[in-house]
């Protein structure tokens, strides 16, 4: 690849090419997964992205789009020797809508940014990924990140009005509209949600706002098993009451996290729910009462409800904590995210534990309960060859084991680099065959993001 | 038996990132948490900038796939050390441990070059700080040339223009150097009127011996009031940190024994520092002296027992005030390594509340770093200066009369910052506010 060409096509300061300015690029939040880019460009505007498309595109070099690099399916890990588009300068808030409930931003705006900027308007931005201090809107998008509010609020696809992408041949398109109703063609813009970096590069969002909700109570329970957590949230549902959030953790996060925060959590229980309920003050206190109640019946060893504001927002912070402190234990924390439906959630999580067990493997578990959503946490060491061995053979029964119940091998984090060889277990032959035909005729070349969600052809 | 032979090693062979336990390194999962807390981060948005970027590149040394070389070093001291990214990971990753080891390599294989930078260094590192006495001559020298006023008689005759540019630059930020130093304010032994509760040692510092020696006076005021008896041997060492931040770790131990010497602590309950950036080091002597058989169990006593004064006086309750401050507003900056370093940040807002008549007031990015950082003003001027005028912005819109801030370099930064943007706000140790309110009480 001719680096000096590239150099000469984008503003001055655009590309970085010195060994050790590439390094920390090499990898992003996955365990175990690392590879060095031949240069990281840094464009500003969707000409510049147009730019560095085209110039791949003449040389048959490989691009990989990154926002933070936080993602854990190794979705922005570079291809050797390619070409790393990181979108951290496309920072810009565009326009904030009020009229219509809508913002436009750039990719590399950070997700956090976007909520506090539609606050000052009194609006919200629900979906909120743990790392949404770090990450950014493009790689939510990417990706369809969820979060912790997915239960009542749904996920990042459910925000998003339009998009703006590069193709591969360097053509600018522009998907979606403010229109709530919009039926005018094939709807694309869906398909570049969530695809991971592998059809085009995002170059500016319309995101939907929603009224902030003026209200909120955050609820803490404990149990002595993962059962009685798992039977109160089908309750409170039962019972027509929808909250925003529904977090478990087990005893070892709980202990990992409280080790980093000390917020208080108490350490001597099998299983801990995290429980939010938003929106009209007074709704909002006869729901927080009522998921009190329920899930003291359910067998809650205790419940308590978070103070005041300032102790609701250390938990909930706390919470986001959960993966990283994982890491505390072991050197190599290998997260999973197999979702199922809501009412096999607790077989899934005995499965994993059984598993886990089976193999000889510490094994961590927390996720979103409201969802469906686990993460069941591996730790171990990756110099550690013949555990990382039974790690993988642990995982590919817990894929199994979830798509025999009717779920997905990933709810939010993305195939990537990680889950791209378990994929076509999920799929008939014919429906797999149909997704690999829509990325070969977006990207005839296969250099957007080769290798992820699908291996390299040829 | 196999242990002690272990740890004996250890000494003789100086910290690295390479000889170091591989496991600190792989402590790093690289989840990116960090990174909206590093101020060098936050000013460049380039990986190697970040806490996350630079653990990458010491696993790449300590692996062998990259060499300790200029780029390294000059990285290692954009670096300020001021341990934010420790609170905002919550994989609980020692970068402490990893800056020491890096600057250590650094210094190993003479990496960072010569020049200013080095002369820097050892004037500040290996001659001045090393030698209590001589560092008080030279505080009296200046105290001279400033008293006289010969600096101002030197800038108008423009004789400043013939010292090498980084010393010009400098020049008008230089400390005043108090009238006295600590020891001819302070008697080795003083007793509280009452009874005594407790016997602490009370470690005196470099640069607060120098500048603030007031505010050593202050601390021994509010802990007579306390009920603490105060021991104060008259010529102290340095701490020694200065040392450890810029890999001179043979010497930093050097100190920490002659600080051990110094104070017989048996006959102690608490050992107390009033400088955030002394007292981060000073509690990991255990750590610092682990390969040293003579004086490892020692150490491991006095970390222990080494408390931030704000942090002891919490600990042991103090009696409130009865007098107070003429009403006003007073904000507090975080010494990085008091609130990063030490985790010490609700005990100093709490004393800070007890004043009465003092309003407080939360200062927006309280914990983020005002570019002093040790050296770090001198090494790294831009930088610095950016994060400067960050903090004095802040400090300008609280509307506060006065900032309390507890570490000499944060003090000195923000006294000169905010004299550049030609504002009166005064920079005030809470533990100064606190002794002048005792004062106040008769
Ligand atoms: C501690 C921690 C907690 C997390 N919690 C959650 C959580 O609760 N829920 C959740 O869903 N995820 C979570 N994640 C995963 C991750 O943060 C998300 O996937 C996030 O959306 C990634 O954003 P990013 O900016 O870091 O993107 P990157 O990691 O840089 O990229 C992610 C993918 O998106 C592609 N991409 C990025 N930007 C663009 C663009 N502009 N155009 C096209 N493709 C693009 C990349 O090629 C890559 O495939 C967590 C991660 C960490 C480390
Ligand atoms: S230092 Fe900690 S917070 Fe930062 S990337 Fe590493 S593990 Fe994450
Ligand atoms: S010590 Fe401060 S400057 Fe250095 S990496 Fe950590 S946060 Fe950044």
């Amino acid at each position: 690849m001719n680096l000096t060409e590239l150099t000469s096509r984008l503003p001055e300061g655009s590309v970085l090419t010195a060994r050790e300015d590439l390094l920390p690029y090499a990898f992003d939040g996955t365990a175990a997964l690392k590879q060095m880019p031949a240069a990281v460009v840094f464009p500003r505007n969707a000409e510049d992205v147009a730019a560095v498309l085209r110039f791949a595109d003449e040389q048959n070099a490989p691009v990989v789009t990154r926002g933070s690099g936080t993602g854990l399916s190794g979705g922005s890990v570079p291809v050797k020797n390619g070409i790393v588009l990181c979108t951290l300068r496309m920072d810009k808030v565009l326009e904030v809508d009020t009229r219509n409930l809508a913002m436009m931003v750039e990719p590399g705006v950070l997700t956090k940014v976007i909520d506090e900027e539609a606050a000052k308007h009194g609006l919200f931005y629900p979906p909120d990924p743990s790392s949404m201090k770090v990450s950014t809107i493009g790689g939510n998008v990417a990706n369809n990140s969820g979060g912790l509010r997915g239960l009542k609020y749904g996920v990042t696809r459910d925000y998003v009005m339009g998009l703006e992408a590069v193709i591969p041949d360097g053509e600018i398109v522009w998907l979606g509209s403010k229109c709530v109703k919009d039926v005018a063609g094939y709807n694309l813009r869906d398909l570049f949600i969530g695809s991971e970096g592998t059809l085009g590069v995002i170059t500016r969002i319309l995101l939907k706002l929603v009224p902030r909700p003026k209200a909120k109570r955050t609820l803490l329970a404990t149990y002595s098993d993962i059962e009685r957590a798992a039977e109160t949230v089908s309750a409170v549902i039962e019972a027509k009451i929808i909250p925003c959030t529904m977090e478990f953790l087990d005893r070892m996060t709980i202990r990992c996290v409280e080790d980093f925060a000390h917020v208080g959590l108490p350490t001597d229980c099998e299983a801990l729910l995290f429980m939010e309920t938003d929106g009209h003050p007074a709704v909002v206190e006869e729901e927080a009462a009522a998921m009190a109640e329920i899930a003291r019946k359910y067998g809650a060893k205790e419940v308590t409800l978070a103070a005041d504001e300032a102790q609701a927002l250390q938990l909930a912070t706390a919470r986001r904590s959960a993966f990283a402190a994982l890491a505390r234990i072991k050197p190599t924390t290998i997260l999973e995210d197999a979702t199922v439906p809501r009412s096999e959630l607790a077989r899934m999580v005995r499965f994993c534990e059984e598993t886990g067990k089976k193999h000889g493997l510490q094994l961590a578990s927390f996720g979103h309960m409201g969802d469906g959503n686990l993460h069941p946490t591996f730790l171990t060491n990756e110099k550690d060859t013949e555990e990382m061995h039974r790690v993988e053979q642990a995982m590919s029964e817990i894929f199994d084991f979830a798509i025999s119940l009717g779920g997905t091998i990933t709810g939010e984090h993305g195939v990537g680099l990680a889950k791209r060889d378990f994929l076509p277990r999920q799929f008939d032959p014919g429906s797999y065959a149909l997704l690999s035909k829509v990325k070969a005729s977006l990207d005839p070349k296969g250099l957007l993001n080769p290798g992820k969600i699908f291996p390299v052809q040829g | 038996m196999s242990e002690t032979t272990g740890i004996a090693n250890q000494a003789s062979s100086p910290l690295s990132l390479k000889g170091m336990d591989y496991s600190v390194l792989q402590q790093c999962m690289h989840c990116g948490m960090c990174l909206p807390t590093c101020p060098t981060y936050d000013t460049t948005r380039l990986e190697r900038n970040s806490p996350r970027g630079r653990i990458a590149w010491m696993r790449a040394i300590a692996d062998g796939e990259m060499s300790v070389d200029k780029a390294f070093a000059d990285e290692m001291y954009y670096c300020l050390g001021c341990l934010a990214c420790t609170t905002a990971c919550p994989a609980g990753v020692d970068y402490p441990t990893l800056f020491e080891a890096a600057r250590a390599d650094i210094e190993q294989a003479e990496a960072a070059g010569h020049g200013q930078r080095d002369f820097w260094r050892w004037l500040a590192v290996k001659t001045l700080f090393m030698r209590p006495r001589l560092l008080r001559f030279v505080g009296r020298v200046l105290r001279l040339y400033q008293w006289t006023n010969t600096d101002v008689f030197f800038r108008k005759i423009g004789l400043m223009r013939l010292a090498p540019a980084r010393l010009r630059e400098l020049e008008p930020q230089t400390p005043r150097v108090c009238a006295k130093f600590s020891h001819q304010l302070i008697e080795p032994e003083e007793k509280p009127t009452g009874e005594s509760r407790y016997r602490v040692g009370l470690l005196t510092g470099c640069v607060q011996d120098l500048a603030f020696s007031d505010i050593n006076r202050d601390t021994a005021d509010v802990l007579l009031a306390n009920g603490c008896a105060v021991v104060t041997p008259p010529v102290q060492s340095c701490c020694g940190s200065l040392h450890a931040h810029n890999g001179e770790l043979e010497l930093a131990r050097e100190l920490a024994r002659r600080n051990l010497d110094l104070f017989d602590l048996d006959s102690l309950d608490a050992v107390i520092t009033n400088a955030g950036g002394c007292g981060s080091h000073l509690k990991h002597y255990a750590k610092l002296l682990d390969g040293d058989v003579k004086y490892r169990d020692r150490a491991h006593a006095w970390d222990k027992k080494c408390k931030d004064i704000h942090e002891w006086l919490v600990e042991i309750g103090i009696s409130p005030p009865k007098g107070g401050l003429a009403e006003q507003a007073v904000t507090y900056h975080e010494s990085c390594h008091l609130c990063h370093g030490q985790k010490v940040k609700a005990q100093p807002r709490e004393l800070l509340r007890a004043i009465p008549g003092l309003e407080f007031v939360e200062l927006p990015e309280s914990d983020w770093c005002c570019g002093s950082a040790g050296i770090y003003n001198i090494t790294q001027p831009e930088q610095a200066g950016k994060l400067q005028h960050r903090k004095v912005e802040h400090i300008s819109k609280t509307g506060a009369v006065c900032v309390a801030t507890a570490n000499p370099g944060c003090h000195l930064q923000l006294v000169n910052g905010l004299r550049e943007q030609g504002l009166t706000v005064e920079v005030r140790h809470p533990i100064s506010l606190l002794a002048e309110a005792y004062r106040r009480s008769g």
